[in-house]
């Protein structure tokens, strides 16, 4: 048992000793490294499926050990995790101790001054208690004490006790820090949702299920989201004439808290950089792109128009590419099988300024000034009535292999121009108007963060800036009317500079005594220095 | 292309700028290099007397300079450099030298280089910003410029002290790498900037990264140079032409504190930077620490002077151990810069080359 207790208390020392500390710190950043090499789950899931297809070897044994969560994975927690606990445990007492010691009288002076790396001796004619008053009188700041022991007098003074203090609060501010992101981890969440710029209906972040993605912490379950409903009614764009974007501004309306009740809307331009912020939530612009409308005339002369978001896959000239599916109204056809083998799918490019090479299709500009697309446009089953979840901004190729879907046109289609195809059905491409891809974050704990980033600051500026000094005065009368002054100085920390500083120091204190000879300095490097301060 | 909003001339102007000042400061280079490697081993205390009187007359010897190139600007220096005797502090110390050492007079003339180049630097600088008027780094090309240019500034403050001058060889190799680099590759038409980077924190947060890694970076070549002192080649009685030029190094305790002053000066300040560019992503991005690749660097490099800081107060890692941490530190920020936004993408890419 006691053997144990040993052990125990062993390995809580070595863990909280500074080696230990730097070297949890070195594998805190070693750890790091293939965070910021390898793929991410959390930034890009399709890269990791990539990099892991394209290294089947190695790729399977890195994601074993978290290598593309990093961030998350056991082995990093586990990393600051001691780190943290070895923080505790070493500024703990650190704390204590620092309690104490700014109750504690400064130390004593030690016997022989002379034997400190720096000090310094004068004789200087008044009375004991005058000097003593006059030294004690210059050392204001410092913590000091007078001891008298029959003639002599011994002041200590000590200062420089922020420093300890600026370095306990940035270790524990440290803490707080990481409290306060796991915390918004734990109660925060964010969804996107892409919301096209037409007035239409747009969206209320009210569930989960609003959102085209959704990613939140472990304590959110969707049923208390806080609800913010916005509808977009334009969104600009300017670029320059190499297609370099020099704005983006959406114009929102949103209701939120009270608002909902009278279904009164607020106005807000929302721009990249110039998030709305409500109730405690955020709402970004994150993206944009652009929905084009088709509108397809089925063979009895019924229409249908629809309008849905491609994907921009060139981000400077927003070429984009995606898929539509049209249901033949009800009606036209007696039997719901007919009806579904006769469904209109559309997929291809649309590019915002039309640049053609043939019949190849590509933008020569992100801005909507000569929008085009260039689709196949498929009848058959969209496999939409399966069940079988699809992407939006591609047909399913399996059904096009099957035949299930069967092509019957490769067009280029201006705005307003349109296609026959064998049936008598006609597809026209009637525009494109833009969307923005929204997001809405929530984060409960992130002003925390930033004032415990803050006071960390803080203390860290505190602790290089303050520096620890101790100095010690003995004063003894050596004959009638004159006293013997010994000085003596201890740098704590921060060694460099500290000659210099304690001669200024030795000078400061005995200027305004009576019959004080200059301060005597020693080493050629500091004549040389205070001889070109006195050129100067 | 970029016409719009843009003063062609002046971004013209920039460019030469940019261009002179490599010339002047590779000038500076060579003749800081033949100093070091041609200068006999005088002693530390006579190098040092001399210096200390004749470091008023650099700021007139960058001046003519200027005006009439180096051949001109080390004559002028010497002018004043006569003088010497006279003002020093302690008599009969200093041998009246009458003419300086040619390689002396070399090495101050690459120093009036030197300050000339900073001052291209900065013209071009200012010029880029009143091009574009929008602060001048929008883009790597510019933040490489800016970094260089806190790195040259804090390397004046640093090695005022003539005794110091054959660092500046160590300095000007990195930032003279970097400034290729950029003006080679990197190079991007003055333009406004995109509206990601459209923020009041875009002033803040780059200006304040980039003094960070430019002191960064002349601690890591002290960190650097201290290392090789405390290696075999830094032995007084070994043999080899390296070692004579290790031997004319300022002591190893001089570079080691030079590391740490820069360090403790640059390690507040970089942790700044990183905040306001958090502060600055929970603005544009949604959130204000997401791992991306540049954030996840920075870190790295925090960690690591982090872990120099308190090895510089760890008894058994103060010397060697706490150097070879700062390098790493150093290597981790050349890192960030180039690998981070030239190879991987991350929301950091549109400061690259695009």
């Amino acid at each position: 048992m006691r053997r144990l207790l040993a052990y125990a208390r062993n390995t809580w020392r070595t863990l909280t000793s500074m080696g230990t500390a730097l070297v949890l710190l070195f594998l805190l950043a070693l750890g790091a490294i293939p965070g910021a090499l390898l793929p991410q789950r959390s930034l890009n899931e399709f890269k990791v499926e990539q990099y892991i297809a394209e290294h089947p070897t190695i790729g399977p044994w890195l994601d074993r050990l978290q290598a593309f969560e990093v961030f998350s994975s056991f082995w990093f927690t586990a990393i600051y995790v001691l780190l943290f606990i070895s923080l505790v445990g070493c500024l703990t007492p650190r704390l204590i101790e620092h309690a104490r010691s700014l109750r504690a009288t400064p130390v004593a002076a030690p016997r022989n001054l002379s034997r400190l790396p720096k000090h310094h001796t004068a004789e200087v004619s008044g009375g004991a208690d005058a000097v003593a008053a006059v030294v004690s009188d210059h050392l204001r700041g410092w913590r000091r004490t007078a001891r008298k022991d029959g003639e002599v007098t011994e002041i200590s003074a000590e200062k420089g006790y922020l420093r300890e203090f600026g370095n306990i609060v940035f270790h524990f501010s440290l803490l707080g820090l990481l409290v306060a992101v796991a915390a918004g981890k734990l109660f925060g969440y964010e969804g996107n949702v892409i919301v096209i710029a037409d007035s239409g209906p747009g969206f209320c972040s009210a569930s989960p299920a609003a959102f085209d993605s959704f990613r939140a912490g472990n304590t959110v379950d969707g049923t208390s989201l806080y609800p913010i409903c916005l509808r977009v009614n334009d969104f600009h764009a300017h670029y320059l004439p190499s297609g370099q974007a020099t704005s983006f501004s959406a114009d929102i309306d949103y209701q939120a808290g009270s608002d909902l009740n009278t279904d009164s809307w607020r106005p807000y331009r929302l721009k990249v950089n110039e998030p709305l912020r409500v109730g405690g939530d955020r709402v970004y612009l994150q993206g944009h792109g652009y929905a084009p409308t088709f509108t397809v005339t089925f063979p009895d002369r019924q229409t249908r128009t629809q309008t849905l978001q491609f994907r921009p896959e060139d981000q400077i000239t927003l070429l984009s590419s995606g898929a539509m599916r049209f249901d033949p109204p009800g009606g036209s056809y007696p039997d719901p099988d007919e009806r579904r083998k006769n469904q209109i799918a559309i997929q291809g490019l649309f590019a915002p300024t039309e640049q053609l090479q043939g019949t190849l299709l590509s933008s020569s500009f992100p801005a909507l000034n000569n929008p085009a697309v260039a689709v196949d446009i498929y009848k058959g089953d969209t496999g939409l009535d399966t069940g079988l979840p699809q992407s939006l901004f591609s047909l399913d190729p399996k059904l096009i292999d099957q035949k299930r879907l069967t092509k019957k046109a490769r067009v280029n289609l201006r705005a307003g121009q349109e296609t026959r195809l064998d049936d008598g059905t006609v597809v026209r491409f009637d525009n494109a108007v833009p969307f923005i891809n929204v997001q809405v974050s929530h984060d409960p704990a992130q002003v925390w963060v930033l004032v415990f980033a803050l006071t960390m600051m803080a203390g860290l500026l505190v602790s290089l800036v303050v520096r620890r000094r101790r100095v010690w005065v003995r004063l003894t009368p050596a004959g009638p009317g004159t006293v013997s002054v010994e000085l003596g100085g201890l740098a704590r920390t921060d060694n460099s500079g500290w000659g210099d500083e304690f001669d200024r120091l030795a000078r400061r204190l005995l200027a305004d005594v009576p019959g004080a000879p200059a301060v005597r300095r020693e080493g050629h490097m500091n004549t040389q220095r205070e001889a070109k301060a006195d050129r100067a | 292309m970029n016409t719009e909003h843009v003063g062609i001339g002046l971004a013209r102007f920039s460019d030469w700028a940019f261009t002179s000042s490599v010339v002047v400061l590779v000038a500076a280079l060579l003749l800081l290099a033949v100093e070091l490697a041609y200068s006999r081993g005088r002693k530390v205390e006579s190098r040092e007397l001399v210096g200390a009187a004749t470091a008023a007359t650099f700021g007139s010897g960058a001046a003519t300079a200027a005006t009439f190139g180096s051949g001109a600007a080390t004559a002028a220096t010497f002018g004043s450099g006569a003088t010497v005797g006279a003002d020093s502090a302690t008599p009969g110390v200093v041998a009246a030298e009458p003419t300086r050492p040619l390689d002396e007079r070399v090495g101050k003339a690459g120093l009036a280089l030197v300050y000339v180049g900073i001052g291209f630097l900065l013209a071009c600088i200012v010029l880029r910003g009143l091009a574009t008027t929008r602060v001048p780094w929008g883009n790597m090309y510019e933040f490489i410029n800016l970094t260089c240019f806190s790195g040259l500034i804090a390397a004046a403050v640093m090695l005022r002290r003539p005794q110091y001058r054959a660092l500046w060889v160590f300095v000007l190799v990195p930032v003279l790498i970097l400034l290729t680099v950029s003006g080679r590759w990197l190079y991007t038409n003055a333009a406004p900037v995109m509206p990601a980077l459209q923020s009041y924190w875009l002033p803040i947060h780059v200006s304040v990264v980039s003094l960070g890694s430019g002191v960064f970076l002349v601690a890591g070549v002290a960190s650097i140079l201290f290392l090789l002192k405390m290696s075999p080649l830094g032995a007084p009685d070994t043999e080899g032409a390296l070692t004579r030029i290790v031997a004319r190094l300022p002591d190893a305790q001089t570079l080691d504190r030079i590391a740490y002053r820069t360090t403790i000066f640059a390690f507040p300040v970089f942790g700044f930077g990183v905040i306001f560019g958090a502060i600055w992503a929970e603005e544009a991005w949604g959130r204000y620490w997401g791992w991306d690749p540049k954030e996840t660097v920075s870190f790295i490099a925090w960690v690591s002077y982090a872990a120099y800081l308190h090895a510089r107060s760890t008894a058994g890692w103060r010397d060697k151990k706490a150097a070879w941490i700062n390098v790493v530190g150093f290597v981790a920020m050349v890192f960030n810069l180039f690998f981070i936004n030239l190879v991987t993408v991350g929301l950091h890419s549109y400061a690259g080359v695009g």
